[in-house]
């Protein structure tokens, strides 16, 4: 089995028995795609909501629409199916309270990832969202579970 | 002309943020001898423009504690400065401010807390005054957040915060000599391209 690593704005596709894990997730968020016919899984680590607020920027792996977009884009190459798929999502924490309610972009990515799924028609089974902490999360592409890891409230599985 | 990007910053520039990292540096040394009640040494401050990743890297890797203290930058200067300090600087400053030995971050108290605020607030001051006197500019400083969580998703934070304008962040290694040992405290000054050109131009340089 492979561990596949992806870092921010990265995305990334893995057959079982492989898992995709990303490092740390502060306000990003992950966004994980399954297919449990194929049991293909794939994840994006996007850092921002949309793809619009800068259209200079060409990195599409960055943002929640263009990011989940090409995720569906990839896996439909290795001959998933968008009808099969089921999403998993995690991370959009609020590191810093600092920081004003309008300027959460922790809860502007959930949100945007949200948008962006319902608009593609794919289901949101689980998700492990906002709260101030950091989350290290790791796909399985056996099973379908995201196993949750974090420095001070334990692990879990979603 | 103006600076478009972080990646467009030349020597020129980096040595005027240089110096700004030089004398902030000078003064958070003097500030924390007076708040600690001893003195300080401190390593000559390592001033570079890295990337965000990097930066997390060299923080002990995406996984490891670390403490981040973040100030935003009001006034003549927007942005956002950031200081991370390694968990011993952490127990050090509690130590000697609060007389209180903790080996973890989970016997911290709101005490240890703000402690640790003032020390940010101590930090951030000292960068500011520097960049002011420089510059003439006139900067406020917001109320520092505070977090200890893993060093990726501290660093996030700006990342995301200054995501569209560039992956880079001005990174100054200001470490403190506390008998045989390093203290690891880095500070991240990550001014707006707009904030940015205002330092260049109020010095005096064609940007």
């Amino acid at each position: 089995m492979n561990k596949i690593t992806i870092g921010i704005s990265d995305l990334s596709v893995g057959a079982a028995p492989d898992s995709i894990i990303t490092y740390a997730l502060g306000s990003c968020i992950a966004i994980c795609l399954y297919d449990p016919i194929l049991k293909l899984a794939g994840m994006a680590h996007i850092m921002l909501p949309s793809s619009r607020e800068c259209p200079a920027d060409s990195n599409i792996r960055k943002f929640a629409d263009t990011g989940a977009a090409e995720l569906v884009r990839l896996m439909e190459i290795k001959g998933a199916r968008r009808i099969r798929m089921k999403a998993k999502i995690a991370g959009g924490a609020q590191m810093f309270k600092v920081v004003s309610e309008s300027a959460n972009i922790g809860k502007r990515n959930t949100q945007a990832t949200k948008d962006i799924l319902r608009s593609m028609m794919i289901p949101i089974v689980a998700e492990d969202t906002g709260d101030d902490f950091g989350r290290t999360v790791e796909f399985f592409s056996n099973n379908g579970i995201l196993q949750v890891r974090t420095a001070k409230m334990g692990n879990w599985e979603i | 002309m103006s600076i478009g990007s972080y990646e467009q910053i030349n020597d020129v520039h980096l040595d005027v943020l240089r110096e700004i990292g030089n004398i902030g540096a000078g003064n958070a040394t003097t500030a924390l001898s007076m708040m600690l009640g001893k003195r300080i040494e401190m390593a000559p401050p390592i001033v570079r423009l890295t990337s965000i990743p990097e930066i997390t890297n060299a923080l002990g890797g995406p996984e490891n504690m670390v403490v981040g203290i973040l100030c935003n930058l009001t006034g003549d200067i927007e942005g956002m400065m950031m200081f991370v300090l390694e968990q011993a600087f952490a127990h050090q400053i509690i130590s000697q401010l609060l007389m209180r030995e903790i080996s973890n971050y989970d016997e911290m108290d709101d005490m240890d807390f703000s402690a640790l605020r003032e020390i940010g607030n101590i930090m951030a001051g000292s960068f500011s005054t520097a960049i002011s006197a420089l510059t003439n500019l006139n900067i406020g400083l917001d109320v520092p957040g505070i977090s200890i969580d893993m060093a990726g998703a501290i660093m996030s934070v700006p990342a995301v915060a200054f995501g569209t304008i560039g992956d880079y962040a001005l990174y100054i290694e200001e470490d403190i000599m506390e008998g045989e040992q390093y203290l690891k405290s880095r500070l991240l000054l990550i001014p707006t391209l707009e904030s940015l050109n205002k330092i260049m131009r109020s010095l005096g340089l064609e940007v």
